[in-house]
């Protein structure tokens, strides 16, 4: 496997909420993923800190560190470079020699012309290259649908690849059964990719109610049926108990460890495993791409714009991956993915995960990490005004340190940010919800689902005794970079937040911004909008039901 | 021909079985061009495309993209050994652009390479001199200057002035609806092969192979005889691929003559986009004079089409929007006018609808209009200008309305969707929320089934009987999702009484069954199907003349069934009369034709009988709209849809949710923005936005009209279904109208689609206080 599973550090909350921000990247790196000390990576400040909990740190295992990491440096990169990307393609060790930066649509398409898999958009949005990533999480192997348009071969390195192709095992999978005999295909071309997202959902989540069948489709355009008897074929697929993935086992995919340097026609893949690894190669390489999911990035490659000649990828690196609980906030390593995050928050901030659901698709969330949604900076993307409006921190790392910056502070202009050409994002760090703190995000689109924000607002107050002690509201779309409206904060401060707040915080936010028009809206629409999610909040924090789709 | 519906034995017909290519579908095993294999030397070849929207083409330098390493050539007009014409009915619609570029992703040129990535990259490299000229954008500044592509045309009955000046009531409105990208998931594609002699095969994804072997044979300057278009399947057409493939076809087979190798030309999606047609956009002005009850007793409409660059089906489009923009209402005086506006933007082309659409959510924005300014229900204005039934029957175009199937459908949807108690619910959900407000809306719709152009309304088909007593069959038609060849494979199962796997599907070939109509405007089963029939039954009564013979008895007496032929209690196996027919030197194969009867149509006057029937369907929507938000949501959709006897009620099925879905797109999420500079810039699907799984309504109640064969012999008295479900989506944009009517009781000023800035700017006007 390519991508150590998501890890969750569960700290005495106590102890971390004390901590100073140093301190907390000790928590952080209270990695149970790591065997043993010696496996360990060198602590920024020169620290080494011992698992705290036996009994995550019993979960780890040995491919972390199939190598001493203090044995590796950018001298030895000869050795340990391969020049081909290793993979079990629909259950056998395939060894692909190919530039790590061919799209692995293109690729399977051209090479082994595995055609069931077909080219709809090439920006990850219709679907019909949908293909299952399986890779180790924990004692089992687990599937996600993902984009072959935008993925990259180096992604797949170490992992396992099915498609279309793969999953009918003598017999139809189930999926297929019931697509075939249920009306499910007219024209048949987004098909495959629809067969493999309702795979891997019937594989990941044999419970699967409407509204995860939905989320499992968001990432699948159809044109021809309506998706009825799309949506019927899957609720009988998982009324019957759902479908595994026919496939490698865990020990198996030993034999396909990710391997630290992919190179092939000029191309290299960098996969450092740590974040000592990945700091390093920062420092040396600063001009290569720092590639997290690529569902950004990939887009550019799908459609030939870009070459990625050298690539540092971050899905390996452990710290990345990690997830940190305390009491009070919640950690999340920069490639963790948005699936992973989903899991996380749903708890905590309900109206955080209904976001996180709209966010992409299923595919689009299952690569797409938090980290990457932040470094690439659009002013339109999703996470952030969430982020900035619950006070969240970045914690930036590079070879000569740590440091934390809330997430606004981030933010310089368009596309700008605080990120040195030495360092990378490490983690982003979230309270949890606090005694009568009431927090809604809102994203409006021309489509629910898989949709791009034409506005997006975040607020997040605290009352006490009915009166708002503090806000925090940020918007994403009404700015070069997604941005934290100070004025409509404080128009609610001291507020019961009644009418005459909502419309005084509506000014402030009408006064403040001069936002653009485009296909997704004209000025004057996301102007009027961001002034009237006030008023929804308002009502919603009421109890009132604010959305059509919660009817 | 007399097929008598009562007593056709039927069991095949009528059957839901399943779309025949499904289990491949599901398993990636069904090919599409770019899933064939490719032969040796093979090239890759992609557009050159004109950034800007209107300008002279000086030149360009290819030197850059030709000094690339695998990159084989660069093509323009100037190559082109024939005509330089891809139109599908008038001439000067080149395939390359030659002094002019008149919309931004004109082709200028085509590069060609050894693979497609390099080719990509390489046509990039083409270094453009174009002087930029001004650009008209705007379908309104276009009429003003008179730019129009091809003449005005009229359908016009009555005195609509004299009734108009009389009317107690007059009420005018201003509609603008949006375009509509197909968005079929394969994008444009096609393969050419050269073959000995001058010949060339090319693998085309079209709905219309005679169109492209046409124009591929005058671009090479060849005879038709030397090419031949094959498609077995396409990834969706919508009418996308109906006058479009000429120019994909038409450059793949020129770059294979001047290389004499293979060449596949695939659109990227962007290039699809900004390079090929769509759904034309309107806005129309229109001026209605009513009675006192809301009967209407005129109505004057104006169109503005946008054409786009060049004319390619726009005429036929317009003349489809004039001939349903009485939908199902009897206007006794009528002018309906439509201009098509030449615009610098791509030339728009057929979709799906092709132009009833526009035509029939003007008439239904008419009607809600009236019902809200004389304070009746919309439903009772409805009903009181249907089409009679013996009076007041005739459509402005002169065609009489029969077999008039609206009360009885309307009638049948109000009862199923609990209309009554619906609307008392909803207006009570509305008198106490604000903020999110609800609305329900029914509509008809009626729409004519045949080209209006009557010489297209014909069909062939092959069909062979081999001595196994398997069955091949070829017809015109083409298939891209809609079911067409298992229906037609029913039609011929059903004739010979065999099982349907008897029957071999295959790709569609001019060389096979040649001088076919595009499969569009509905008529794909209509047409073929019964071109098959007519081939079926001439082999099935040389049969039966044989079996006659075998079993000594008179032909009546000779029953097909269950694969067998009987004679009393004797019988022999299919394939056995087979044998025996081909000893006795009987023939096995015929070639059916098919004209549908009694239909004909004057272009000059815009009248006439153009449509051999009519069918019939009805929607209730429910939707929700947020007052602060214009989000809107379709909560309930209920469908009844006239299909005469089907064919095939599965396949309908999916026909009718499908279209339903692909409307309610059309009227509510699907928006092509162009930027000032006449720049497309919803290309993709992260920026052009169809709906989605959860768009579906989550009641969403589908039904066919039982038990209602055709009036019209046509085959097995079906009914065509593929277009007129899509109409029935605007019965949702006619639900938002209805709940932003709730909030003011005034007429709601909404344009189409529905976006959520559209609906709040609907809103606002609604409003008087503006902002909420």
């Amino acid at each position: 496997m390519v991508r150590p599973q998501a890890l969750v550090c569960i700290c005495g909350g106590a102890l971390f909420d004390k901590l100073t921000m140093r301190e907390r990247v000790d928590c952080k790196e209270l990695n149970p993923a790591a065997p043993s000390l010696s496996c360990s990576p060198n602590l920024p400040h020169g620290e080494l800190v011992e698992p705290r909990n036996s009994v995550i740190a019993a979960k780890s295992s040995t491919r972390f560190c199939s190598r001493p990491l203090d044995a590796i440096t950018l001298a030895d990169e000869a050795d340990i470079m391969s020049n081909s990307v290793r993979f079990f393609l629909n259950g056998q060790i395939h060894e692909a020699n190919v530039r790590p930066d061919t799209t692995v649509l293109d690729w399977l398409r051209n090479v082994p012309r595995l055609t069931g898999t077909k080219e709809g958009c090439a920006e990850g949005d219709c679907g019909a290259c949908s293909v299952l990533i399986g890779h180790v999480d924990g004692d089992q192997v687990k599937y996600h649908a993902a984009n072959s348009c935008i993925l990259a071969m180096g992604q797949i390195d170490g992992r396992a690849l099915v498609t279309v192709e793969g999953l009918k095992t003598g017999e139809l999978h189930p999926i297929q059964a019931a697509m075939a005999e249920n009306g499910s295909s007219q024209c048949g071309f987004c098909t495959p990719g629809i067969v493999m997202s309702l795979a891997g959902l019937a594989a990941s989540n044999p419970q699967a109610d409407d509204e995860a069948i939905h989320d499992a489709l968001a990432g699948n355009l159809c044109r021809c049926t309506g998706y009825r008897p799309i949506v019927e074929a899957a609720r009988k697929v998982v009324a019957a108990g759902g479908a595994a993935i026919a496939g490698p086992h865990v020990a198996a995919f030993a034999e396909i460890e990710p391997q630290s340097m992919l190179s092939d026609g000029g191309a290299v893949f960098h996969q450092p495993a740590s974040l000592n690894e990945l700091l390093a190669l920062r420092s040396e390489k600063p001009e290569a791409i720092l590639l997290g999911g690529g569902t950004d990035l990939g887009v550019a490659l799908a459609d030939y714009h870009t070459d990625w000649n050298e690539v540092i990828a971050l899905a390996s690196v452990r710290e990345l991956r990690q997830i940190c609980e305390t009491d009070n906030h919640l950690s999340f390593g920069a490639a963790v993915t948005w699936e992973e995050v989903l899991a996380r928050v749903s708890a905590h901030y309900p109206s955080l995960a209904t976001l996180i659901r709209r966010f992409g698709s299923t595919q689009i969330r299952s690569m797409g990490t938090i980290g990457g949604n932040i470094g690439t900076a659009s002013p339109i993307g999703d996470g952030p005004p969430a982020l900035i409006a619950l006070g969240a921190e970045i914690e930036l790392a590079s070879l000569s340190g740590h440091r934390f910056l809330s997430l606004e502070d981030f933010f310089l202009d368009y596309r700008k940010t605080e990120l040195r050409s030495n360092e990378v994002i490490a983690s982003i760090s979230i309270p949890k919800p606090k005694e009568g703190q009431a927090f809604r995000v809102y994203k409006i689109s021309k489509r629910y689902d898989q949709d791009i924000s034409t506005v997006c607002g975040a607020f997040s107050v605290f009352r006490e005794e009915g009166q708002v002690r503090s806000a925090r509201i940020a918007f994403g779309g009404m700015a070069a970079t997604p941005i934290r409206a100070i004025e409509a904060e404080q128009a609610l401060v001291g507020t019961a937040l009644d009418r005459r707040a909502a419309e005084s915080c509506a000014a402030a936010i009408t006064a403040r911004f001069k936002p653009l028009s485009d296909w997704r809206g004209s000025a004057e629409y996301r102007l009027q909008v961001a002034a009237n999610l006030v008023e929804r909040f308002r009502r919603d924090v009421a109890g009132e039901t604010v959305e059509v789709m919660a009817l | 021909m007399n097929i008598d519906p009562k007593i056709v034995q039927r069991s095949i017909v009528g059957k839901g079985i399943a779309h025949d290519s499904a289990a491949r579908h599901v398993a990636g095993e069904a090919n599409y061009i770019d899933d064939m294999p490719e032969l040796p030397g093979t090239l890759h070849a992609v557009f050159v495309l004109s950034p800007v929207a209107h300008g002279k083409l000086n030149g360009f330098d290819a030197s850059e993209a030709l000094a690339m390493p695998g990159v084989a050539g660069v093509w323009s007009a100037k190559d082109v050994p024939g005509h330089n014409e891809v139109g599908p009915i008038h001439t000067g619609e080149t395939l390359f652009a030659e002094d002019i570029v008149d919309h931004e992703g004109r082709v200028i040129a085509v590069v060609a390479a050894g693979d497609f990535e390099t080719a990509y990259r390489a046509a990039k490299k083409v270094k453009l001199d174009i002087e930029p000229l001004e650009a008209v954008l705007d379908i309104e500044e276009a009429h003003r200057r008179k730019n129009y592509v091809v003449p005005v045309q009229e359908v016009i009955d009555g005195d609509v002035d004299a009734a108009l000046a009389s009317a107690p009531h007059v009420f005018s409105g201003k509609l603008k609806m949006g375009g509509q990208d197909h968005f079929y998931l394969e994008t444009h594609i096609a393969y050419a092969i050269p073959g000995e002699n001058g010949e060339m095969l090319v693998h085309s994804s079209t709905q219309h192979p005679t169109e492209v072997q046409h124009h591929v044979a005058g671009i090479l300057g060849i005879h038709a005889n030397a090419v031949e278009c094959q498609v077995r399947r396409m990834g969706g057409g919508f009418g996308g691929k109906e006058s479009q493939p000429t120019i994909i076809a038409g450059a793949a087979a020129l770059i294979s003559a001047k290389t004499g190798k293979p060449c596949k030309v695939r659109l990227k999606r962007r290039d699809d986009m900004a390079g090929t047609g769509k759904r034309h956009d309107f806005v129309v002005n229109w001026k209605v004079g009513v009675d006192g009850r809301g009967r209407i007793l005129g109505l004057d409409a104006e169109y503005l089409a946008r054409a786009g660059n060049l004319p390619d089906l726009t005429g036929p489009v317009i003349t489809r929007a004039l001939t349903h923009t009485d939908n199902s209402y009897h206007i006794p005086n009528a002018r309906f006018v439509g201009h098509a506006c030449k615009t610098n933007t791509v030339s728009n082309t057929a979709f799906r609808g092709f132009g009833g659409p526009q035509g029939i959510i003007t008439i239904e924005a008419v009607i809600d209009t009236i019902a809200r300014e004389l304070k009746l229900d919309p439903n009772a204005v409805r009903a009181i200008n249907y089409y009679g039934d013996g009076t007041g029957d005739t459509t402005p175009y002169g065609q009489k309305v029969e077999d008039n199937r609206l009360v009885e459908v309307t009638d049948a949807v109000l009862a199923s969707a609990d209309w009554q108690q619906r609307r008392a619910e909803i207006d009570a959900h509305n008198a106490a929320n604000p903020i999110i407000r609800r609305g329900l809306a029914m509509m008809p719709v009626k729409f004519g089934i045949s080209f209006n152009l009557t010489s297209l309304n014909q069909a062939g088909a092959l069909v062979h009987v081999y001595l196994d007593g398997s069955i091949f069959l070829n017809h015109g038609g083409t298939e891209m999702g809609q079911g067409l060849f298992v229906k037609v494979a029913q039609v011929v199962a059903e004739v010979f009484q065999v099982d349907l796997d008897m029957v071999r599907i295959s790709s569609t070939a001019t060389g096979k069954v040649p001088n076919t109509s595009a499969t569009a405007a509905s008529t794909g089963s209509d047409l073929n199907g019964m071109a098959a029939f007519k081939a079926a039954t001439a082999i099935k009564a040389r049969l039966t003349t044989v079996a006659a013979e075998h079993f000594d008895v008179e032909e009546e007496v000779i029953i097909y069934r269950e694969g067998r032929v009987h004679a009393d209690n004797r019988s022999v196996s299919f394939g056995e009369l087979a044998k025996m027919a081909w000893a006795k030197r009987v023939q096995l194969s015929e070639a059916g034709h098919y004209a549908t009867p009694k239909i004909h149509w004057d272009g000059k006057t815009m009248k006439g009988r153009p449509f051999f029937y009519f069918s019939y369907g009805a929607a209730v929507a429910e939707v929700a709209i947020d007052t602060l938000t214009g989000e809107t949501r379709c909560l309930r959709a209920d469908i009844l849809q006239d299909v005469g006897s089907p064919l095939n009620p599965a396949i309908d099925l999916g026909q009718i949710e499908g279209a339903f879905v692909q409307g309610m797109g059309w009227v509510t999420c699907e928006e092509l923005w162009w930027d000032k500079t006449g720049r497309l810039r919803t290309v993709g699907p992260s920026t052009y936005k169809i709906p989605g799984s959860r768009d579906v309504p989550p009641i969403f109640n589908v039904r066919i009209l039982d038990n209602m064969p055709n009036r019209e012999e046509t085959v097995f008295r079906s009914k065509a279904i593929g277009e007129p479900p899509l109409m029935l989506g605007i019965s949702i944009w006619l639900a938002v109208r209805d709940a932003i009517a709730s909030i003011a009781g005034s007429v709601p000023q909404l344009d189409s689609p529905a976006t959520p800035e559209a609906v709040l700017r609907a809103v606002n006007q609604s409003s008087p206080s503006g902002s909420r």
